[in-house]
């Protein structure tokens, strides 16, 4: 079995202490939370950590709940609790049509959302929903803390806005009164990562769209989301063709790789073909369908 | 590191390197080897154990997360000379060949009636959607969850 | 001889012979108390673990351990250098660096002068710890001269390819047999050419062809391959605890790598993970293993890690297949012709009877009855995993199946015809068995159209083409596919069936004791497929002994008769057939002993179910455990005849066996995403009389539930650079519960006229017949599409692509 290198282990007591702990250790320390991304690069030595911070202790970064007119999820949120939760259920569909798809019914219980973000898979689900819902992120460090929109948040692959000695702490979502949502991911086999994921909600007000959101994973779409796609929508009617134009701005503005599990035209196509039947599932939810 | 570790109820503390597996730990600290593993990516559930009631992943987890939680394992289903009715119905309908993915098969299939006493084939299928049987073709491993459901409290006393 | 009877019950409540009863074995898996080779820890034991190559085709410039042999808890680490220094006196080479193979090739043991597959072993590191010998790996600093690799198998033949076997002097990619042949050929080569022609010419024929993959596949059982072996240095005995379905012949193999007297080996197979043909070959990480016990005289542990798995031991498959058929155009098949490039990979370590280097892929004619076959295989070396034969394959018949069934069906398109109608049309009769195949293959017994009939009732057939059309109307795919396959297992007869020169014929041995409770030994090895249940009630079957009053004993080569091991479904065929034949052995002594008893001549006595007793006057008789007694007991026997029940059998098998079975997928494809839904699958076995029906059932569900991995997901493929694509299980896909149906399954019973117990063996029909029935199904779903043919894996990107017209090429990287 493969093992991972010799490595130093602290609980933080405390974001603060976390933080303390970072700052201390420097660029050698990672912080571990569900530890389904790190450990396999540690056991694969592909990362290789001096010590350990586990934040598996700290209850101030649990909990699902409503703040004002936002949803907020703390980092160490599981993807299981994210799918159970009937908060997030109420607001948006879209929460566990992609929990649903997202590894599998053992890993979503260890795996937190933070962690998920903040390994930034250029195929990670979540940065999908994060990006269509039009989230935000709240990074603390010692001075203090700041939001970051998530359709700023990742610098590239695996590498986003969190920096040394910081600690993605929230992950927060507008709510939107009217709003339907939907998750469309083409996966190999359950459990695989996606070949393509799309998820949007869409706001239908006085037959036309007023709100939207678009996000996919997997296809090279720049910060997870389509904002042509979404302009061209506002104002419009939610009709088939709309709708259909709407996908393919998505699609054209994604820049898919090939690899085992597609060729890039196929994966093109699904940007297009999930984007699709998301606004159409989200623009009928909304319209009470 | 010092680390203690409740395992099916018992205490277990060990002098053991950060970086050491919980996998490792149950197999070669505790001596419990009824855990097994089958593949590093966290793909297969083969080593699938509880942690605070809850499956987990045992080779993707270090031995010192679980440091002050509880685990369970296979070792722990059997009650008193008991078998667990999931044992029992892995046995009567023929839910195991090699043996090998058995106990994480088991130790999901117990949790998920723990929480859903009465769940469906496809509620079954998707709980164990996380870990790979080579030889069984799940079938009858959804029937032996199913027994269980059936069957709460009808185990057979082991000598 | 028939499956129905019913055989009694004994005072547990099992089956005094032939019936469905738990498992012997879950007692103790299900306590977690079973015990795999990971599981042995012997006292002093260290760990090992192995250095592989990144690259697929390298020169080695250098090795340089000192780093890690200095660091603290590393033992040894061990160069293909150092075993080139170490002699060794026996029949297959001079040093310990190559070993042979199975199929009388070499293979390197470490890589000496260069590495020709990504994952091969280039250096052992020895150490106190798993995790301090994986430490040291990083410490080993080896300089590789990069090749040009061939990854590519249509280019391995290539006048300019790069060259992988110059160690042997080779000047091209060809692989030679030990026989001294290039290329593999079977059937009537002329007849079948002027069947073609002369089809060609016949405006009333028609002639369809297509290009098939079989792509390259993997075992991969849960429980990974590893070994514990220990060399006791004052009594020079080696136990050696290890993966193995063939603990007998892998001691044989290790007397001649090893140079070591037979005697003094000792292999257990203690409980296996499973094993699919991944458990037959033996890997240089065993014998590592050994050199290491040797080197430093405590046990050393070996247990590859999954990638290792997926990437250095036996995979299967990889032929690439041009295939053609002739038929007449109302659907009477005429002839077959099939060339098969075999990507055999850097080593060849195909584990298969000598004789049959292409396995029995011949068997490629079918259940169909038409006179003229013909098949050319030509074997070639690439920069891959050694393997071939493995996966529940029955030696290729996996390839054998797949290509008929889905050419009968790219027929069927051609000619607008039911592909059932086609099958119904061309299956071989019952009145024709035993049936002689135009390759020379004698099947034994089969009632194919009643068999195909009972899948077709259970299906529903025409009301699925009834949906089916009325789906197409609407704009939704839903398909129907069906494999209609013929096995050969049970090798097999030793006249003509050997590996490594080692006749296939299998050894028992059946005490009786005096109370009565009886213990088989066994020379074939259970990887899940519950031996000691089945053994068992064979016995019971025939000595009327309760099944749980015999214990059967296996996996151990110094407590049980040598015999070839477990592959190939010949558990049934032959070791089953031995059991019965031993047990007879036994009654027919009991006879003896009953007559004394009775004071009667033994020629006077009738056999119940566990009792002999004087023909007219059933009263006077004695039950098989009041013969044991006696037996033992002071009573006076004839002359010749010196007590005790206690009797040894070896088995070789006139001819193989023939199961077959009759498969129908449902499935509904998206053609929006080219994604598969298997939303049925039917499949109807003969495999003669079932010894425990509940076995035979969970060993069909797990070879559908391959068939469904094989045809969707599975894949091992390679990049030009030479880069393995499938080195884990989150590349290497294998089906979950979600992906599997609910099994439909029925059954016919046509026992085999030459076998004991009329039985057939059935571990590898579902994953011979199965893969064809999903791609049938997927085929037939996307057809008006124009699709007449993709290959495995049918991923969505794959599906989709076909539907496009454009299909993906699966060996090698998705461009």
């Amino acid at each position: 079995m493969q093992t991972p290198a010799a490595v130093d282990y602290v609980r933080a007591t405390s974001v603060a202490n976390a933080i303390a702990l970072l700052n201390e250790h420097g660029e050698d320390a990672r912080l571990l939370a569900g530890g389904h991304s790190l450990l396999p690069m540690m056991k694969l030595r592909l990362a290789r950590p001096d010590i350990l911070i586990d934040i598996n202790d700290l209850d101030e970064l649990r909990g699902i709940r409503v703040e004002g007119d936002e949803l907020v999820l703390g980092a160490m949120v599981t993807h299981a609790e994210v799918l159970s939760s009937p908060i997030l259920a109420e607001h948006y569909a879209i929460f566990r049509e992609a929990e649903k798809v997202i590894a599998d019914p053992i890993v979503r219980n260890k795996g937190t959302v933070g962690g998920s973000m903040c390994q930034a898979d250029p195929s990670e689900d979540l940065s999908a929903v994060g990006a269509a819902l039009k989230g935000s992120v709240v990074i603390q460090n010692a001075t203090g803390t700041r939001t970051v929109p998530l359709r700023e948040f990742h610098e590239g692959p695996y590498e986003t806005k969190v920096a040394d000695g910081e600690i993605l702490t929230e992950v927060r979502f507008p709510i939107r009164p009217r709003a339907g949502s939907a998750y469309e991911k083409v996966e190999r086999r359950v459990g695989d990562w996606p070949v393509c994921s799309a998820g949007a909600y869409v706001v239908v007000s006085g037959g036309v769209v007023t709100d939207v959101g678009i996000g996919l994973t997997a296809v090279g779409a720049e910060h997870f989301c389509a904002p042509e796609a979404e302009a061209f929508l506002i104002g419009k009617a939610p009709s088939e063709e709309n709708l259909a134009a709407a996908a393919q701005l998505a699609a054209d503005s994604c820049s898919p790789n090939a690899d085992q599990r597609g060729p890039a035209d196929y994966k093109q196509h699904l940007a297009m073909e999930l984007t699709l039947r998301a606004l159409r599932r989200a623009a009928a939810s909304s319209q009470g369908a | 590191m010092e680390i203690t570790i409740t395992i099916n109820g018992e205490q277990v503390t060990r002098d053991v390197e950060p970086r050491t597996l919980l996998v490792h730990f149950i197999r070669e600290d505790a001596g419990l080897r009824g855990t097994h593993w089958g593949c590093d990516t966290s793909n297969c559930g083969t080593c699938t154990i509880w942690v605070d009631e809850k499956p987990v992943k045992s080779c993707t987890m270090l031995a010192a997360q679980a440091d002050g939680h509880s685990v369970t394992t296979v070792e722990g289903l059997e009650k008193g000379g008991v078998l667990d009715p999931i044992q029992q119905g892995f046995i009567e309908c023929h839910g195991l060949q090699c043996g090998f993915c058995t106990a994480g098969m088991m130790l999901t299939g117990r949790a998920l009636l723990d929480e859903n006493p009465h769940p469906s084939d496809d509620e079954i299928r998707e709980a164990i959607s996380g870990q790979i049987c080579r030889c069984t073709g799940y079938k009858n491993i959804v029937k032996a969850i199913q027994w269980a459901a059936d069957n709460p409290a009808t185990s057979e006393v082991t000598a | 001889m028939t499956a129905v009877d019913e055989a009694p019950l004994s005072a547990a409540g099992n089956p005094i012979g032939f019936g469905s009863m738990k498992r012997v074995e879950d007692q103790r898996f299900v306590r977690g108390q079973g015990n795999y080779v990971d599981d042995v820890n012997l006292p002093g034991m260290l760990h090992s673990a192995i250095l592989r190559s990144p690259f697929a085709h390298a020169r080695i410039v250098s090795i340089d351990t000192s780093a890690a042999e200095a660091l603290p808890g590393v033992v040894a680490v061990i160069t293909g250098k150092i075993l080139e220094g170490i002699p060794r006196p026996s029949l297959l080479g001079d040093n310990f660096a190559w070993m042979p193979t199975l199929s009388y090739d070499t293979q390197a043991v470490l890589a000496t002068d260069k590495v020709r597959f990504q994952g091969q072993e280039v250096a052992f590191v020895i150490a106190e710890s798993r995790y301090i010998a994986k430490d040291a790996l990083e410490l080993i600093d080896v300089e590789y001269e990069p090749l040009e690799p061939v990854m590519d198998a249509k280019k391995a033949l290539d006048a300019d390819a790069p060259i992988i076997r110059d160690d042997k002097g080779q000047t091209d990619n060809r692989i030679t047999d030990v026989h001294g042949n290039q290329t593999w050929e079977s059937g009537n080569k002329e007849a079948t050419e002027a069947a073609f022609v002369a089809a060609a010419a016949d405006p009333n024929c028609v002639i369809v062809e297509e290009d098939i993959l079989y792509p390259r596949v993997h075992p991969a059982p849960m429980e990974t391959c590893g070994s514990v072996a220990y060399l006791d240095k004052v009594t020079g005995q080696l136990t050696l605890y290890t993966t193995s379905q063939a603990p007998h012949a892998h001691r044989t193999v290790y007397a001649m790598v090893a140079g070591l007297p037979e005697q003094k080996i000792r292999v257990i197979s203690p409980d296996i993970g499973g094993g699919f043909g991944n458990k037959v070959g033996v890997y240089p990480g065993y014998v590592l293993s050994v050199i290491g016990t040797i080197v430093t005289g405590k046990p050393v542990k070996w247990m590859e890690d999954r990638s290792e798995n997926l990437m250095s031991t036996s995979f299967a498959r990889d032929y690439h297949m041009k295939a053609k058929i002739a038929a007449t155009k109302d659907g009477k098949i005429l002839a077959v012709d099939v060339y098969v490039l075999a990507d055999h990979g850097a080593f060849n370590g195909v584990a298969q009877p000598t004789n049959f280097p292409a396995g029995f892929f011949n068997i490629f004619s079918g259940s169909y009855d038409y006179p003229n076959a013909h098949c050319l295989v030509e074997p070639v070396y690439t920069n891959k995993a050694p393997g071939g034969v493995a996966y529940a394959c029955s030696f290729r018949i996996t390839e054998a199946a797949y290509v008929i069934e889905r050419l009968v069906d790219c027929l069927a398109q051609e000619l607008e015809m039911d592909p059932a109608d086609l099958r119904l049309k061309n299956l071989i009769k019952p009145e024709q068995f035993p049936y002689t195949s135009p390759t020379g293959w004698e099947y034994d017994s089969g009632q194919y159209e009643k068999t195909m009939r009972v899948a077709m009732d259970i299906a529903g057939y025409d009301e699925l083409r009834r949906e089916q059309a009325e789906k197409r109307a609407k704009g939704e795919y839903m398909g129907i596919g069906i494999s209609f396959f013929t096995e050969g297992v049970g090798a097999g007869p030793r006249r003509t069936m050997d590996i490594l020169g080692l006749g296939m014929a299998d050894g028992i041995e059946l005490r009786v004791h005096p109370t009565g409770k009886a213990v088989l030994r066994l020379s074939v090895q259970s990887q899940g497929q519950g031996h000691e249940t089945t053994f068992a009630q064979i016995v019971s079957h025939e000595l009327g002994i309760p099944p749980e009053d015999i214990d059967v004993v296996h996996g151990d080569t110094d407590q049980t008769p040598f015999g070839l091991g477990t592959y190939g479904s010949r558990s049934t065929p032959v070791s089953g057939a031995a059991a019965s034949v031993v047990a007879k052995k036994v009654r027919d002594r009991a006879r003896i002993v009953a007559a004394a008893a009775l004071e009667c001549s033994p020629d006077d006595l009738e056999w119940e179910l566990g009792r002999w007793f004087v023909k007219g006057d059933k009263e006077r008789g004695k039950t098989i455990q009041e013969i044991a007694l006696l037996s033992h007991s002071s009573l006076e026997l004839p002359e010749g005849v010196e007590g005790h029940l206690d009797a040894t059998a070896v088995y070789n098998p006139p001819n193989l066996t023939y199961p077959y079975g009759c498969y129908i997928c449902v499935v509904d494809v998206d053609p929006g995403t080219g994604q598969v839904k298997v939303r049925r699958f039917i499949a109807v076995d003969d495999c003669g009389v079932r010894i425990n029906p509940m076995i035979v059932e969970g060993q069909v569900h797990g070879g559908l539930a391959d068939g469904v991995g094989m045809a969707l997901m599975e894949l091992i493929a390679f990049d030009e650079d030479g880069n393995n694509l499938g080195g884990s299980f989150m590349d290497y896909l294998l089906p979950t519960a979600v992906e599997c149906p609910d099994w439909e399954l029925g059954e016919t019973v046509t026992p085999s006229p030459h076998h004991p117990i009329g039985a057939k063996g059935v571990g590898e029909s579902a994953t011979v017949g199965s893969p064809a029935a999903v791609v049938n199904a997927v085929i037939d779903a996307i057809s008006p599409f124009g699709v007449r043919h993709a290959d495995m894996p049918l991923t969505p990107a794959n599906v989709w692509r076909a539907i496009q017209g454009r299909n993906v090429r699966t060996d090698m990287a998705v461009e």
